[in-house]
């Protein structure tokens, strides 16, 4: 072996998704190591839910995992609810339902068309995710009025009900998206060079998977079937008929192909949801402030995983403690073990397959 | 004296605009593929943008990094863009139009371009930057790896047309072009993936992987240089689709239009075939690209040249 080379990668690089900074050594272009700084994006928002009442706290959630404000929203407030025992009416939790799957989904494509953008597809990819986000995120802004942190769910609720003719877009949205997901597979799935470049590299076995405690699309590629709105059903998911997309090998294309399939199945979830929304009043009826006593740990099925939040409150209006498990960071710290011995190429490849977001690593 | 000048200066022209324009098609036809607008301010549809971005580029301050090699950084685009001018001697655009009908014409066309390696590795080496470095000898690699299986393909057409002057190959598919001979069109498809691998197009652009080495072998020029770097890819472009037109596609012949819109047509047609490739395609890696060049490439064009010589020679 002759001299090492040490190359920084980021925090200013095209792949790295944010400002991750990976110290690489490297032996030509193979990887002999390659490790993770984190605390570029830190902004100490667990700090910051300490001084903040419960309601507060929320828009703080959007900025965990960017991509995914919706579902953030929803865990936080899951949790908040346990904790203080408060009832969420039925239409309440069909939207909540509807909305987190459609964020899943937006969640996914952006990871998709990434991935294709580290693969080397010139944008085209990336450029065909982001055309069919777009109508979902004129969704959410005609239902919330902003385009990515949300803010949209409440304590007890949400912030208020879908304007009208919100209900035809998704289903119209649906009906569009299923013909969308044929041409990702004719673009990228079977293509020869992309299967090329993404098969059985960076195989992440079940065992290193569990020890690591990856969650989310990257445990089920591995070909565990584990996922929370099956095992411990929140909200109405227990309602509706859906299926756990699980990969063979646990490779970088398994990852992708996981994120594929998870878009058309919370299709299925929305489309039950849709024909299955009670009437009634879904915007919260809790006061703004209140004070809490108790322990609580709530996780959810995000996009990239579990999201954990673990609240200790003492009676005071703020909580005494939050703590959040984050899916990205667990996802992240098995990237070191994933890349020894790669190609540099490769190693962006499993980056990219990872679909880590740096703004819940850091938090 | 003036005739060399002349023909001297309408070359730089063409080159400068055809330049321009591929860079300005190169945009239209990302954007169609991607359900995008493209350049529209500037001009019809954008046509004027080539034009505002030269201009911008020939404002920027030249910067010169910390701790380059002067000489070799300073040389490399010069190295880059000179031999793809220079192999626009030799191209046949018509009948009439061609500076210099050498009887080694393909030979020298083919030993011009391989100088451009050569300034790519400079610029790598040249920077003091990891990531260029990375390029620069990835695209010393690539090249030099292809020019074998590029060189196997273009040696089938000299057999065939018995000359290397550019217009005789023209002459010679006076009655049917060589694309149409299976043997032939065998060696043409073999060219366009070397030559694809030459020019660092997609699925080939490896040396300047944006998402892997930022922008491989010219990531620390700016200005006037980084568009040196940048006219030179799009020239060897088109030389690339021209050299092609002239080999395989029977050149400047063509019935009703004139011998000069027959050539750009059909170069420009290759031209397009590339960019719908490099908007469409993922990148290889760089061991994959390598055994396919020795492994899978080069043998197939070994053979193709042994069979159909020994058909010749019988």
């Amino acid at each position: 072996m002759g001299e090492l080379l040490t190359v920084n990668m980021g925090p200013q690089h095209p792949s790295t998704h944010g400002v991750l900074y990976l110290e690489l050594k490297m032996d030509g272009e193979i990887v002999v190591d390659c490790k993770p700084h984190l605390g570029y994006l830190h902004r100490g928002i667990e700090k910051i839910a300490e001084n903040r009442t419960y309601t507060q706290f929320i828009p703080f959630t959007d900025r965990l995992d960017y991509l995914a404000s919706m579902n953030n929203n929803l865990a936080y407030c899951l949790a908040v609810e346990k904790l203080l025992n408060i009832a969420v009416t039925d239409r309440a939790q069909y939207l909540r339902v509807i909305i987190a799957e459609l964020n899943r989904a937006v969640s996914h494509l952006v990871a998709i068309g990434t991935f294709a953008q580290d693969l080397g597809a010139y944008a085209t990819p990336l450029f065909y995710a982001f055309r069919d986000r777009e109508k979902i995120i004129d969704l959410f802004d005609s239902i919330c009025g902003a385009r990515l942190t949300y803010n949209y769910m409440r304590i007890g609720g949400v912030s208020a009900d879908i304007p009208a003719g919100t209900e035809q877009l998704i289903k119209d949205f649906i009906a569009y998206e299923r013909k969308q997901l044929i041409e990702y597979n004719e673009l990228l799935t079977y293509n020869v060079i992309f299967l090329a470049r993404s098969k059985k590299i960076g195989v992440l076995s079940k065992e290193t998977a569990l020890n690591y405690s990856v969650t989310g699309p990257n445990l089920r590629a591995s070909g565990v079937k584990w996922d929370v709105r099956k095992e411990e059903p929140y909200l109405v998911y227990n309602k509706f008929d859906f299926d756990i997309p699980v990969g063979a090998n646990g490779d970088s294309w398994d990852r992708f192909k996981v994120k594929l399939d998870e878009i058309s199945q919370s299709l299925r979830i929305i489309e039950q949801a849709i024909g299955a929304i009670p009437e009634g009043n879904p915007v919260s009826k809790v006061n703004r402030v209140f004070r809490g006593t108790g322990e609580v740990y709530l996780r959810t099925e995000n996009p990239r995983g579990e999201l954990g939040f673990y609240l200790v409150a003492e009676g005071g209006f703020t909580p005494y403690r939050c703590k959040i498990r984050s899916p990205s960071f667990s996802n992240l710290s098995v990237l070191r073990e994933l890349t020894r011995g790669l190609n540099i190429s490769d190693l962006v490849c499993v980056l990219g397959s990872l679909d880590i977001v740096m703004g819940e690593i850091d938090r | 004296m003036i005739v060399i000048l002349l023909k001297g200066v309408s070359v730089l022209g063409f080159i400068a605009f055809s330049a321009m324009f591929l860079i300005w098609l190169e945009r239209k036809v990302s954007a169609k593929i991607q359900n995008r607008m493209g350049p529209m301010m500037t001009g019809f549809h954008g046509s004027l943008q080539p034009v505002a971005d030269t201009i911008k580029l020939l404002l920027k301050e030249d910067i010169v990094p910390q701790g380059v090699d002067f000489i070799t950084w300073w040389l490399a685009p010069f190295f880059v863009t000179v031999p793809v001018v220079m192999a626009f001697l030799v191209i046949p655009f018509s009948s009439k139009w061609i500076a210099l009908d050498l009887n080694v014409g393909v030979l020298y066309i083919c030993s011009v371009t391989s100088i451009c390696v050569l300034g790519i590795f400079m610029a790598g080496w040249g920077s003091n930057n990891k990531y260029s470095l990375l390029g620069g000898m990835r695209s010393a690699a690539q090249i030099i790896s292809y020019e074998v299986p590029l060189l196997l393909s273009v040696l089938l057409v000299v057999m065939q047309s018995g000359t290397m002057s550019m217009q005789g190959i023209v002459h010679a598919q006076e009655h049917c072009w060589f694309i149409f001979r299976p043997h032939l069109a065998l060696a043409f498809i073999i060219y366009t993936i070397a030559a694809t691998a030459e020019c660092n197009r997609v699925p080939f652009d490896i040396p300047e992987a944006e998402s892997e080495l930022v922008a491989g072998y010219h990531t620390e020029y700016s200005g006037m240089k980084f568009a040196m770097f940048f006219v030179a890819e799009y020239t060897n472009m088109f030389i690339i689709s021209a050299i092609a037109t002239t080999l395989f596609f029977g050149g400047w012949q063509g019935p009703f239009l004139p011998g000069l819109v027959w050539f750009l047509l059909k170069s420009y047609g290759f031209v397009f075939f590339l960019m719908w490739m490099r908007w469409t395609l993922p990148r290889l890696r760089m061991d994959q690209m390598m055994s396919f060049a020795w492994k899978f490439l080069t043998p197939i064009a070994l053979l193709n040249l042994l069979i159909s010589g020994w058909f010749m020679v019988r």
